[in-house]
């Protein structure tokens, strides 16, 4: 049973037991580089051992999908959020300790150092096991985020209804 | 002591996911039945390799450490 496994010992993780699939979903609506790596390294180590694995970004979590150096944005509000919140995994700052850019640099040295797997790796490793990514048409409307903007593996934009639908179907759900 | 593998994997120096997510990969490359032989460093491999066979259902031959290093043989089950 999945209770007994590693996983499943995540505070975060809802299981449910009229799962239909074998299978994680989860929605990431941080663009925080912990909690994003938090996110690809559940979805790898899912879809290692053998889970369907279905990651549903929004919000801030969108700069983990979107292409480096993209500009984004159409009316003046629309481009100062593209230009103050750009996207692409290696803008990706830590929620605490960032210090302008100094946090982000030491974590990445620091993980380097001990061999820890990068966000880019992560991000790999997630789309070479088949990992779906789906962004949220809503918040990519709002943010004025068109889809050129995120990377080739995702999916067209989707809405809650198909984030619910995949949820309703999974063992383990998450909230990042 | 060594058990017969079929295919070798050297996971020394990585950290998690990418043990788990390279045995996955490696798995897929010999046939169901045969076992393939990994050495890893990271001490988590020690429960995490136990709980991807458990997930996964691929039989987990045996695990052993000697000083730093983590010895193991998984056999493909399906």
């Amino acid at each position: 049973m999945l209770m007994d496994t590693a996983l499943s010992t995540a505070t975060v993780a809802n299981t449910n037991p009229n799962a239909t699939k074998n299978k994680l979903s989860m929605v990431v609506l941080s663009g925080d580089m912990d909690k994003v790596m938090a996110a690809f390294l559940i979805a790898t180590g899912a879809a290692a051992s053998g889970m369907e694995v279905t990651m549903f970004f929004t919000f801030w979590g969108f700069k983990a999908i979107q292409k480096e150096g993209v500009l984004t944005g159409k009316s003046l509000m629309g481009r100062m959020l593209g230009l103050m919140n750009r996207g692409g995994l290696s803008v990706l700052g830590p929620s605490r300790l960032n210090m302008g850019g100094l946090g982000r640099w030491m974590f990445k040295l620091m993980m380097k150092q001990k061999g820890a797997a990068s966000l880019p790796e992560l991000y790999d490793a997630a789309v070479d096991l088949g990992v779906k990514m789906m962004p949220c048409a809503m918040t990519m409307d709002v943010m004025e985020i068109d889809p050129t903007a995120f990377k080739s593996n995702c999916t067209e934009p989707v809405g809650v209804a198909t984030f619910i639908q995949e949820a309703a179907e999974s063992k383990i759900t998450l909230f990042i | 002591m060594s058990e017969q593998a079929d295919k070798k994997l050297d996971l020394k120096g990585l950290l998690c996911p990418m043990p788990v997510v390279k045995i996955a990969k490696g798995i897929k490359e010999v046939e169901v039945g045969q076992v393939i032989e990994a050495e890893a460093s990271d001490p988590g491999v020690m429960a995490d390799i136990p709980a991807w066979c458990k997930s996964t259902g691929h039989e987990l031959v045996k695990m052993e450490r000697v000083d730093k290093t983590i010895k193991f043989w998984v056999r493909r089950k399906a």
